[in-house]
């Protein structure tokens, strides 16, 4: 199908960004699409205006701050994937961004986005959590700083409000024991569960609302996974167990 | 923005996909289109030389940008280009559905990875889809692109 009628904006600078989300009814930003594009072309989103975040300048750097690395809204995950930086800072962030979609997807999609965007079964959001990272939110009200923990609200909800725009996202280096698995069904394909090590902090997704912080030594505790045509509840806690296995050996 | 090398204005109606503007607006029915929302892969384009897929980007958003479809490979009646050419050798494409799709993720391949590792070449294929051939043939047709390139 094709996407539904709106109005499109491309504003030239973050804060005319923020002024159109802040006077605008009913308006998404555009960043990679790679996933609000889809849901436009399905009819499942059919927002009044559209607003494209694309020719902002100056907002797809990758840069090193406060023992870590941010990484700015229009940073593509192959950026990402390529960088020597967080390759060097963060090397769970780089091994965690191969395993999003395919190099054609993630030569557009961006990181903030994947965060933005919240699904529970995506890889990023579970990394931030697992580092205990943050993201910095810019509107006309100001600019915040919301922690990992905070962000993930529900089934593709954050705590963003309509009007903020995430300007980046911040990850800790990540520590010497840190490791990504996850299983799914293709290669490129949404995880049927994953989980995330960041030194003794285990991070899980795609088995509950958002990505959920557990206990190394009972993963499993206080889960219910949803079941679905890819995998069962039972067969989802039992990846659970699996890839903590998997990932506290590595 | 430009396609293949000629200047095109972007289309008034924002909502117009850049696969629907390549096929419906300019004739460039080359780019395919099979699911419209980044799975199969047979939309994929050039846009500023890294592969993208087309069904997932707005025609007004290529405006600045050079987009290169299928097209714009080889020149008419010249040589194919090396990965047109390996495919044609290796029996890459039966029905040719995925083929312009598939030719061009390989291009985006190979400018990355000039001498791919099977791994690699697996991983560079994975988002596209072809009911035809098994696969088989296209990782065949990929080593040989990528000898064909050297040369
Ligand atoms: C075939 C396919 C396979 C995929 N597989 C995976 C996978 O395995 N794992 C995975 O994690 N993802 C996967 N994705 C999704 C991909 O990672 C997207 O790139 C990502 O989810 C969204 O990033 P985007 O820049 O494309 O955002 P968009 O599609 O532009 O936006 C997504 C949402 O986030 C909001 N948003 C985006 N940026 C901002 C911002 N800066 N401020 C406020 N709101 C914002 C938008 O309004 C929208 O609601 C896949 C996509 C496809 C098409
Ligand atoms: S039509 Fe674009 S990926 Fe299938
Ligand atoms: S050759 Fe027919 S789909 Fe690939």
């Amino acid at each position: 199908m094709k996407p539904p009628p709106f109005e499109y904006h491309a504003p030239a600078s973050v804060d005319e960004a923020c002024a159109l989300l802040g006077s605008l009814e009913d308006a998404k930003v555009l960043a990679g699409g790679q996933s609000l594009v889809p849901l436009l072309n399905f009819r499942l989103a059919r927002p009044a205006h559209i607003v494209d975040i694309n020719r902002i300048p100056n907002l797809d750097r990758i840069y090193e701050r406060d023992g870590g690395v941010a990484v700015q809204a229009l940073v593509r995950h192959a950026g990402v994937e390529d960088s020597e930086l967080v390759a060097r800072v963060c090397p769970l962030l780089s091994a965690a961004v191969r395993l999003v979609a395919h190099r054609v997807i993630r030569n557009r999609g961006t990181v903030c986005g994947s965060l933005a965007h919240a699904d529970p079964a995506a890889e990023l959001p579970a990394v931030l959590l697992a580092l205990g990272g943050h993201v910095v939110a810019r509107s006309t009200r100001g600019e915040r700083t919301i922690p990992a923990s905070d962000f993930f609200t529900s089934v593709m909800q954050s705590a963003l409000a309509q009007d903020e725009l995430l300007v980046e996202a911040w990850f800790p280096a990540s520590p010497k024991k840190s490791a990504i698995a996850e299983e799914s069904r293709r290669h490129g394909d949404f995880a049927l569960a994953g989980a995330v090590r960041a030194g003794d902090r285990l991070a899980l997704f795609g088995v509950a609302p958002t990505p959920v912080l557990a206990d190394p030594k009972n993963p499993t505790q206080g889960l219910q996974p949803s079941g679905d045509v890819e995998a069962s509840p039972e067969f989802r806690l039992h990846l659970v167990q699996v890839l903590t296995d998997r990932v506290f050996a590595a | 923005m430009k396609v293949n090398g000629v200047p095109h204005p972007a289309p008034v109606d924002p909502r117009r996909l850049l696969s629907d503007h390549l096929r419906h607006d300019l004739g460039l029915t080359g780019t395919h289109v099979g699911c419209e929302h980044g799975v199969c892969g047979c939309c994929t384009v050039l846009f500023d030389g890294a592969p993208i897929r087309s069904c997932l980007i707005l025609a007004v958003q290529a405006e600045g940008h050079e987009v290169m479809t299928i097209e714009g490979l080889a020149v008419p009646d010249g040589p194919l280009h090396p990965v047109q050419q390996a495919f044609h050798e290796c029996h890459g494409l039966q029905c040719g559905f995925c083929t312009p799709g598939f030719v061009l993720s390989v291009v985006g391949l190979l400018a990355e990875h000039p001498h791919p590792t099977p791994e690699q070449v697996d991983e560079g294929i994975s988002g596209n889809l072809c009911r035809c051939t098994g696969y088989a043939s296209i990782r065949r047709a990929v080593a040989r692109a990528a000898e064909l390139s050297k040369q």
